[in-house]
């Protein structure tokens, strides 16, 4: 039984929805657009620094928020204006490098004073403004089998907001992918020359998606750091490979394949690792190891996932294997 | 099919037309060391139908994505419809009204059929970011767009077809619906590069057909083919390309006995006795 409520709480948890809108960023950018972003790591790192920084400095937290959103979307124009004029392996290459820029800049000691450098910026030094605002109690509340706290860190306040935020932004794409504009994209995404032969300016669709998509990416960003810390390393290359992941898993193209690949994803690497820590002695298999050992089996099962199943679990085979 | 606007037309690389819709200037493509394209003076008669023929390699793809801005020209002016063309980007290009398709055929293969359609119209509002938050602002256009749509479908034969992926087309109908969704945007001018390739023999004669409507809805067509069958068939004049340059104009009856477009396409010394040939190099061997 505990297997499973440690499953369902992690299914539930902010980090997930927070990935589960990293993940609704990049269905507009690759989804819709075929724009290869191998950086949302760095836009969702972009975004937890403009917002935390904004804090100490002591600025009202929606304007925190604007800060972070407004660096993500300088960070797109920055990154597609010299890229989205050539062909789609080339933004590849750049966002992945210029992620790995902004990790870099994040633990250089130079910046010490605004990014706190390799060891980050504590939650508990921009938290404080969220976390008033919370309607829920200040302490442990138990809800059935899940026990969280009221409005600390990772609450029952940040899963609600959260979770919201991954419905509004689900339905943004709804709206966008099923709109004359969204048409556009998708036209896009077969074939550029195509569109331009009828008359579409590519470049300028292209700029707006990556900018949406980078955007919502660093509204996960600042979600996730709400319930975690700013720390530049836990926003590296892996992220924006997981990120990839769950989208593909849950299904690329689709308005609920994100949310859905999200929870799969980090739910069953808990299944693993729980049912891995229960029936494996730890003599076979010492506790510091379960963590890579899920990881491995995950991406076992999602290599059978793109063998068997290649337009992931929701995804329409016909619209988008890849 | 002579068409009377050509009457006073001399029969010569270059000719000037009473009223012309395209006119290209001095256009020169070189890439690297090879001249590719390289047209002293090129104009196209309104609302006629035109074909651009000549041997493999002559320039004449090349030609056409420079007239219609997917590549640009080192030196030389255009003009299209009294608006100069230079610099102008594929996408303005054809929102002035020359819109295109291509040799290898670029239907949208995972999108529906009747989505390729609504794609190829013009001023639909919900195209604007923020427009496309509002539905009540674009369904009317929608609406509109989808009627005309599936008149075009009707027309081409594709209507059942609609709500198919494009990528489960035949070739020919992907031909089809590549045309079909170039009319969408109402143009004025149609460049078609190579309708026919790939087209089964059943398809071609339909094909023709839509050709000449075009045509006869007060749109002009310039075509590049290979097939001679539908050049004589459709074309009331005919250019011909070779090494980058025009060298022969005119109908097409004529331009085919041109001593110059025959050596283009066949060789200087294509009429040739093969006999006196190999006797000439026995008399070498001896």
């Amino acid at each position: 039984m505990d297997i499973i409520f440690d499953v369902l709480r992690t299914a539930i948890a902010p980090s997930t929805a927070a990935f589960a809108l990293a993940a609704i960023g990049l269905n507009f950018h690759f989804g819709l657009t075929g724009l290869l972003n191998m950086g949302q790591a760095g836009f969702m790192l972009l975004g937890m620094y403009g917002f935390a920084i904004s804090i100490q400095q002591g600025w009202p937290i929606w304007i925190a928020v604007i800060v972070g959103l407004i660096a993500a979307a300088i960070f797109a124009v920055l990154l597609g204006w010299p890229t989205l004029k050539l062909r789609g392996d080339y933004l590849a290459i750049v966002t992945i490098a210029a992620a790995e820029m902004v990790r870099f800049l994040g633990r250089s000691q130079s910046l010490k004073d605004l990014t706190g450098a390799s060891s980050g910026i504590r939650g508990s030094d921009y938290k404080a403004p969220f976390e008033e605002l919370s309607p829920f109690p200040d302490s442990i509340v138990t809800l059935g089998p899940f026990s969280m706290h009221g409005s600390r860190s990772s609450s029952w306040w940040l899963t609600t907001v959260t979770w919201v935020l991954v419905l509004l932004c689900a339905g943004l794409f709804w709206r966008l992918a099923n709109s004359p504009w969204g048409r556009v994209l998708k036209g896009i995404r077969e074939d550029e020359d195509a569109v331009r032969s009828l008359g579409k300016n590519v470049y300028s669709y292209k700029m707006q998606a990556l900018i949406i998509g980078g955007v919502i990416g660093a509204l996960g960003g600042i979600t996730w750091a709400l319930g975690n810390s700013v720390q530049p390393d836990s926003m590296g290359r892996p992220t924006t490979f997981w990120l990839w992941t769950l989208l593909l898993l849950g299904g690329a193209a689709t308005v609920f394949g994100p949310l859905l690949g999200s929870i799969l994803f980090w739910s069953s690497l808990t299944l693993v690792k729980s049912l891995a820590s229960a029936f494996i002695p730890s003599d076979v298999l010492a506790p510091t190891e379960l963590e890579p050992f899920s990881l491995v089996l995950v991406g076992v099962t999602l290599m059978l996932l793109v063998v068997f199943r290649p337009q992931g679990v929701l995804g329409n085979k016909k619209e988008l294997a890849f | 099919m002579a068409d009377t606007a050509f009457a006073s037309v001399p029969h010569e690389a270059g000719s000037k037309k009473p009223d012309p819709i395209l006119i290209a200037d001095g256009v020169t493509r070189r890439f690297g060391g090879l001249t590719a394209v390289n047209v002293d003076h090129f104009e196209v008669q309104r609302n006629t139908i035109t074909a651009l023929i000549g041997p493999n390699g002559a320039g004449k793809s090349t030609f056409f994505n420079l007239l219609t801005g997917f590549d640009s020209a080192q030196e030389g002016e255009g003009q299209f419809n009294g608006r100069p063309l230079r610099g102008m980007a594929p996408a303005k290009v054809a929102r002035a009204g020359m819109v295109r398709t291509f040799q290898l055929t670029k239907a949208l293969s995972r999108m529906t059929v009747i989505e390729n359609m609504r794609l190829g119209a013009q001023e639909q509002p919900g195209e604007n970011l923020l427009r496309a938050f509002a539905p009540p602002l674009w369904k009317a256009r929608e609406r509109e767009i989808t009627e005309q749509a599936h008149d075009l479908l009707h027309r081409f034969k594709l209507y059942e077809k609609r709500d198919d992926y494009a990528g489960s087309l035949s070739g020919g109908q992907r031909k089809l619906l590549e045309m079909a969704r170039a009319l969408m945007s109402k143009p004025t001018m149609v460049m078609l590069d190579e309708p026919m390739a790939g087209v089964n023999p059943a398809l071609t004669e339909s094909l023709l057909d839509h050709i000449v409507e075009l045509k006869e809805d007060g749109m002009t067509v310039l075509f590049v083919e290979h097939d001679m069958h539908m050049v004589r068939r459709i074309s009331d004049w005919v250019v011909v390309m070779a090494e980058g340059k025009i060298i022969a104009e005119g109908p097409a009856g004529t331009v085919m006995s041109n001593p110059a477009v025959q050596d283009a396409y066949l060789g200087a010394h294509h009429d040739t006795d093969l006999s006196e040939l190999s006797e000439l190099s026995l008399e070498d061997d001896a």
